[in-house]
């Protein structure tokens, strides 16, 4: 396991903080009446590896779709490496426009259904995206995505369809698919919550991987604690819209100050 | 049976002009559909708005009428259509404002994850139709284009009222000059009937051809399922 | 001008009498499909040897063959067999048996729709054949079926201008009457075609309520 506990201003010849790569200022989103997020705030900084837990409904997963700009925000500004992703108060229409396009770039998500093209084999899907998106030659992309499939140990299976593999291969795919767009944010929106128990382990395994060998910022939605707690930078623990708690792994799970969190924790690690 | 045997040329230059006006007219048929079934589902009223009316006048009306409208209503704005032009273009508009719905349904009913997934690896909205959202509504799309297909054929008998010697206008000639009306028109229905039953036996073909597997559809099925638990 | 207005005025009256046959047609039309097609169904799914071979042909054959057609059988052949109506009547004859072959496979799927369990509770009463499929199996069928009478409805009252080919005076008839004897086609055709869409239109907007409202709950 890396050593590493809350981010530390990285100690350079100047001392400042690092810049968060993402920041996340007074955000809300609203359904109606329903207050999914209130007022956010929340940084994350270069490199960082943040895992979000929390009860369902409680906007876990809108802070990912807000970033993947698959959900506008009621109110409130996101950034994304410093370009501005989403600033209510300028009045940005849900259109899209050339720099929340670019920004998009930066960005890549794995899903909880995979959403792997099903029409297309394990290696199309991969060069998909960086052939039309990012314009890379056809050779170039092929190589690299065959490197991603032996990364995440389906060297083999390059030429089946979606329909061929299991949930765990297809989700192993998905995580190639994002990568060959060479993100410098990864967002995980419950990558195992819809595996069959025996095929989760495959996964966490090129999810572990990645964590610890690259310096990729990630932020995950999960329900495995246990993988949360072992790989996280920092544990960020939701409900009802709000950051509840925030700390490094030991902090949330070995001594949440919070007795939401308490509660949390006690009923889901109870089995 | 004689009058069948003698007029055989007859009928078939009618059988030609008929396989002719189905070729024109479902090809006009495919490129309306698409055209005006995209322009449906486009974020631009501009484009939105014209192709809803379009589509609801075409499905509004009678397809005769349309044809005797472009052949005989035309001319009073200067503007006189060769009778298998004005057969053609109210075939192809009438089916292709029909199959502009198969089209919008097919492709909205996509499940909404594999857009997501498009815009997560930085598709714009034409690209992500061109190689993703189309070909994967092409199965969705073929058994109804099927239907719409031997629609159309059945109604390119219709030209032979705007004076088109198709195969019906033959069978009709054949009838008043030999008087053989039932051995006729038993040639023609059964000539019709294979031809619908070919077009079925090619729809199954191109559906087998382009289907996605059926654990694939199983698949999306399945997700589909989930997104409406998910936002229910 | 065009368009003269004083003659489409003049003409309205003469093409309302002739939306009003239109109607008639649909309306006898529709039900003679209805009640056809479910007769169809049942044989079809009672299985009797030969019968229910020659009717599963009987509707493939009316559904791969142009309406009109069949209008021309009807209107030139039957004839001389001794079978002879007045043009309406064939008219209407011919649209229904033509729809009916659309009905019965619509028909088919709703008696498909109704689960096994049904039929097998209905044995385990030891109900007898005509209470389960007059109280059990057609009640259920027939609740999905409806909506898709209604668009059936508006497709025939569209459909029936090909009956002015056997001189059946309808909308379309009368409106091509009235153009070759006056050589004015604009204005009968133009007017032609919004009579059709002033009742098709909001016809299938009500039909597509009503099937949103009775849509089966997955």
């Amino acid at each position: 396991m890396r050593p590493s506990t809350e981010p530390q201003p990285r100690t350079s010849g100047v001392a400042l903080p690092p810049d968060p790569i993402i920041r996340f200022e007074n955000v809300s989103k609203n359904w109606g009446t329903n207050h999914v997020l209130k007022s956010l705030n929340f940084d994350v900084a270069p490199g960082e590896k943040v895992s979000i837990i929390g009860p369902s409904g409680s906007g876990k997963t809108t802070i990912l779709r807000i970033l993947m700009t698959l959900e506008t925000p009621s109110e409130g500004k996101v950034t994304v490496d410093g370009d501005t992703l989403w600033d209510v108060s300028l009045g940005q229409k849900v259109r899209e426009t050339r720099q929340l396009r670019e920004t998009r770039k930066k960005i890549g998500m794995v899903f909880q259904q995979f959403n792997l093209f099903p029409h297309m084999t394990a290696m199309e899907n991969i060069i998909e995206a960086p052939i039309h998106v990012l314009g890379m030659n056809k050779a170039e992309a092929r190589e690299r995505a065959a490197e991603l499939l032996n990364l995440v140990g389906l060297g083999k299976h390059m030429n089946h369809t979606p329909p061929q593999m299991s949930g765990g291969q297809q989700q192993r795919v998905a995580i190639a698919r994002a990568l060959a767009m060479r993100p410098k944010v990864l967002l995980f929106d419950e990558p195992t919550s819809a595996l069959d128990p025996e095929l989760i382990g495959e996964v966490l395994n090129v999810i572990r991987n990645l964590a610890h060998t690259t310096d990729m910022t990630m932020l995950m939605v999960t329900h495995e604690m246990r993988f949360a707690e072992e790989i996280s930078d920092r544990v960020v623990m939701f409900d009802n819209g709000a950051a509840v708690e925030s700390g490094p792994p030991a902090q949330i799970f070995k001594d949440p100050q919070q007795e939401r969190t308490r509660s949390f924790l006690r009923a889901v690690l109870q089995h | 049976m004689n009058a069948v045997i003698e007029y055989a040329p007859l009928l078939w230059q009618g059988l030609l002009t008929t396989l002719t006006v189905t070729v024109l007219g479902g090809a006009l048929c495919l490129v309306v559909a698409f055209a005006a079934g995209l322009a449906r589902l486009s974020r631009h009223r501009i484009l939105r708005w014209p192709a809803g009316v379009f589509i609801e006048v075409f499905r509004g009306t009678s397809l005769l009428v349309q044809m005797f409208w472009l052949f005989f209503a035309l001319p009073f704005f200067g503007i006189q259509l060769h009778p298998l032009t004005a057969a053609v273009l109210a075939l192809g508009l009438n089916e292709g404002a029909y199959a502009a719905e198969v089209v919008r349904g097919a492709i909205a009913s996509r499940a909404k994850g594999q857009t997501e997934a498009c815009i997560a690896l930085g598709m714009e909205p034409a690209l992500r139709l061109r190689r993703i959202i189309i070909p994967q509504s092409i199965p969705a799309m073929l058994p109804p284009f099927g239907n719409v297909m031997v629609d159309l054929l059945k109604n390119t008998s219709l030209v032979s009222l705007v004076t088109v010697a198709d195969l019906t206008f033959s069978a009709q000639m054949i009838r008043s000059t030999t008087g053989q009306t039932t051995a006729i028109f038993t040639t023609i229905l059964v000539m019709y009937f294979v031809l619908s039953y070919l077009l079925t036996l090619l729809t199954a073909w191109l559906e087998k051809r382009f289907a996605l597997d059926r654990k694939a559809l199983t698949l999306q099925r399945k997700e589909n399922i989930l997104m409406k638990v998910g936002a229910a | 001008m065009i368009w003269d207005n004083a003659f489409a005025i003049s003409i309205l009256p003469i093409l309302l009498q002739g939306l009003w046959t239109t109607v008639h047609i649909t309306v006898v039309g529709t039900l003679l499909a209805a009640g056809l097609g479910l007769v169809f169904a049942v044989l079809r799914r009672l299985a009797i040897p030969v019968l229910s071979k020659v009717i599963a042909f009987l509707v493939v054959f009316v559904r791969g063959t142009p309406l009109l057609v069949q209008a021309y059988v009807a209107f030139f052949v039957l004839p001389s067999y001794g079978i002879s109506f007045d043009a309406l009547t064939t008219g209407i004859v011919v649209i229904g048996v033509n729809y009916s072959a659309y009905m019965a496979e619509v028909y088919r799927s709703g008696i498909q729709g109704v689960s096994k369990g049904q039929w097998e509770a209905a044995t385990a009463l030891s109900l007898p054949g005509t209470r389960t499929w007059g109280r059990i199996v057609l009640p259920q069928a027939i609740r999905t079926v409806v909506p898709m009478l209604g668009n059936y409805l508006i497709q025939m009252f569209k459909d029936s201008a090909v009956l002015s080919a056997i001189t059946v005076v309808e909308l379309m008839a009368t409106a091509q009457a009235i153009g070759s004897s006056n050589f004015r086609y604009l204005e009968p055709l133009t007017l032609a075609a919004l009579l059709f869409l002033a009742v098709s239109y909001p016809a299938s907007r009500l039909v597509n309520r009503l099937e949103r409202r009775y849509a089966p709950q997955h």
